[in-house]
C-alpha cells in the first residue's frame, strides 16, 4: 500500500485494482449464498457497505484510545453493534428479504472485509478517509455481488429484480440456482481480473 | 421434528457448510495448499464447532431468552466464540502440549471463521433442541473438514500442472470447489432438505 492515500486513490483501489472480493479473496464467506437473486444481493451489499463504512469511521476515530492488545475484541464489538442495527432495520422494514437472508445478515460480523479494513486502513488513517475507504470497499463488494447475481438470476430464473425478462424460447438453467454456479462464476471473475492485472503490468503474475 | 441423525448426515453431505452454505470460505481458500495443514485446520474447526454449538445452545436457552436479550444475540455469540477459543488455546497449551503444537496455530484463525458463527445462527433460526444442536455442530464440523481436505488433496496433486497464469491460486480453487459442490448436489436425493 502506498504511504500517502488520497481520496482518489482510495476510491480507485477499492473499486478496481484491489477489489476486496476478486482481488483479495475476502468476504466470500457470507456473500455467495445470497447471489441467486439481485434484490437479496443488493440489500446484503448495502448492509455490508453501511457496516464497513461506519465501523471504519468509529474505529479510526477511537484508534488512539484503544489499547493495542485488546483491539481485536473492540473491533468485533463495534462491528457487531452495527450489524445488530442493520438486522433490526431489515426485520422492521424489509421482513421478507430479512427472512431470505437468514443467518447471513448476522454473518456480516465475521466478514473478513470489515475486519480487514479496520486493521489495514482505519488503524493508521484519519476518520473521514477511513469512512471513505470502508464505503468504497463495501461498494466494490456490492458490485461483485450484483454482477454474479445478475448472471445467476437472469439465467436461473429468467428474471431481473423479480421482473420477468424472458426471451422467447429461453430455457432457464437450473444449475444457476444451485450453489456450484456461484463457485464457477467467482472463479471465472477472479481469472479475468488477474489476467487483466497481469496484462496491465506486463508481467506474468501468479 | 427432524431426527438428529438425519441432521447429522445432512450437515455433512447435503447441506455441507462450505459446498452449499458458502461458510468459512476465507480460510478454506487460503489454507488449502497443503493437505496436512488443511486437515489440521479441519480438525480444529470440528472441535471448536462442537463446543461452541453446545455452549451457545445453553447460553441462548438459559441466559439470552429468559433475560429477553434476543437483539443482542450476535454480540453474545461472538463473545462466547472468542472466549472459548482463547480458553481452549490456554488449556491445550497446559494439558495437551503435543496437540497444541499441531493445532495451536490454527486456533486464532477460527474466531473469525464464519462457519462457526454460522452454525450457531442456523441452530437458533431452525430452533434445534439439544441433541439436534450437538449432532448438527458435529456434522457441520466434519463436513467442513471433509471439504477442505478434499480440496487440499486435489490442489496438492495438481500443483505442478500448467494453468493459465490468471487462473492459478484462488481462481482454480473456486472452480474445483464448484465441481465438488456439483458432485455433492448428487447426495441431495438421500435426505429431505433441512
Amino acid at each position: 500500500m502506498s504511504p500517502r492515500e488520497t481520496v482518489r486513490s482510495v476510491i480507485r483501489r477499492n473499486l478496481f485494482s484491489e477489489n476486496q472480493v476478486i482481488r483479495q479473496i475476502l468476504g466470500i464467506c457470507s456473500s455467495l449464498a445470497v447471489t441467486n437473486l439481485l434484490s437479496n444481493s443488493l440489500v446484503m451489499g448495502l448492509g455490508l457497505t453501511f457496516t464497513t463504512a461506519l465501523s471504519s469511521l468509529t474505529l479510526s476515530a477511537l484508534r488512539n484510545w484503544i489499547p493495542h492488545r485488546i483491539r481485536m475484541i473492540v473491533q468485533t464489538l463495534v462491528i457487531a453493534a452495527y450489524v445488530i442495527f442493520v438486522d433490526i432495520f431489515l426485520k422492521a422494514n424489509l421482513p421478507e428479504i430479512s427472512k431470505a437472508l437468514g443467518p447471513y445478515v448476522g454473518l456480516i460480523i465475521t466478514n473478513c472485509i470489515i475486519m480487514g479494513r479496520a486493521e489495514a486502513f482505519a488503524q493508521k488513517n484519519p476518520p473521514l478517509l477511513s469512512l471513505l475507504d470502508g464505503l468504497f470497499a463495501g461498494l466494490g463488494y456490492t458490485g461483485v455481488l450484483l454482477a454474479i447475481a445478475f448472471i445467476r438470476e437472469f439465467l436461473g430464473f429468467g428474471t431481473l429484480f423479480g421482473y420477468p425478462v424472458n426471451v422467447v424460447g429461453f430455457e432457464t438453467w437450473t444449475v444457476m440456482v444451485m450453489p456450484p454456479s456461484a463457485f464457477f462464476l467467482i472463479g471465472v471473475m477472479i481469472w479475468i481480473a488477474s489476467a487483466r492485472m497481469a496484462a496491465k503490468k506486463g508481467v506474468k503474475k501468479a | 421434528m427432524i431426527s438428529p441423525f438425519v441432521i447429522f448426515f445432512a450437515s455433512i453431505l447435503t447441506s455441507n457448510m462450505i459446498l452449499s452454505n458458502f461458510l468459512g470460505m476465507c480460510s478454506y481458500i487460503s489454507v488449502s495448499n497443503e493437505y496436512k495443514t488443511a486437515s489440521g485446520l479441519g480438525k480444529s474447526v470440528t472441535l471448536v464447532m462442537v463446543l461452541t454449538t453446545v455452549i451457545n445452545y445453553a447460553v441462548y436457552r438459559f441466559l439470552v431468552i429468559p433475560l429477553g436479550l434476543e437483539y443482542l444475540q450476535y454480540i453474545v455469540f461472538i463473545i462466547v466464540i472468542a472466549a472459548l477459543v482463547q480458553v481452549l488455546e490456554m488449556a491445550m497449551d497446559r494439558f495437551l502440549p503435543d496437540l497444541h503444537i499441531k493445532l495451536g496455530i490454527f486456533l486464532p484463525l477460527i474466531t473469525v471463521n464464519c462457519a462457526i458463527l454460522g452454525t450457531t445462527l442456523f441452530m437458533v433460526i431452525r430452533d434445534y433442541n439439544f441433541l439436534q444442536s450437538l449432532l448438527f455442530g458435529l456434522g457441520s464440523g466434519l463436513g467442513w473438514w471433509l471439504a477442505i481436505s478434499a480440496l487440499a488433496a486435489i490442489r496438492e496433486k495438481m500443483a505442478k500442472n500448467k494453468l493459465p497464469p490468471g487462473l492459478q491460486g484462488p481462481g482454480i480453487a473456486f472452480i474445483i470447489t464448484g465441481l465438488m459442490a456439483l458432485a455433492f448436489v448428487g447426495f441431495s436425493g438421500i435426505f429431505p432438505i433441512t
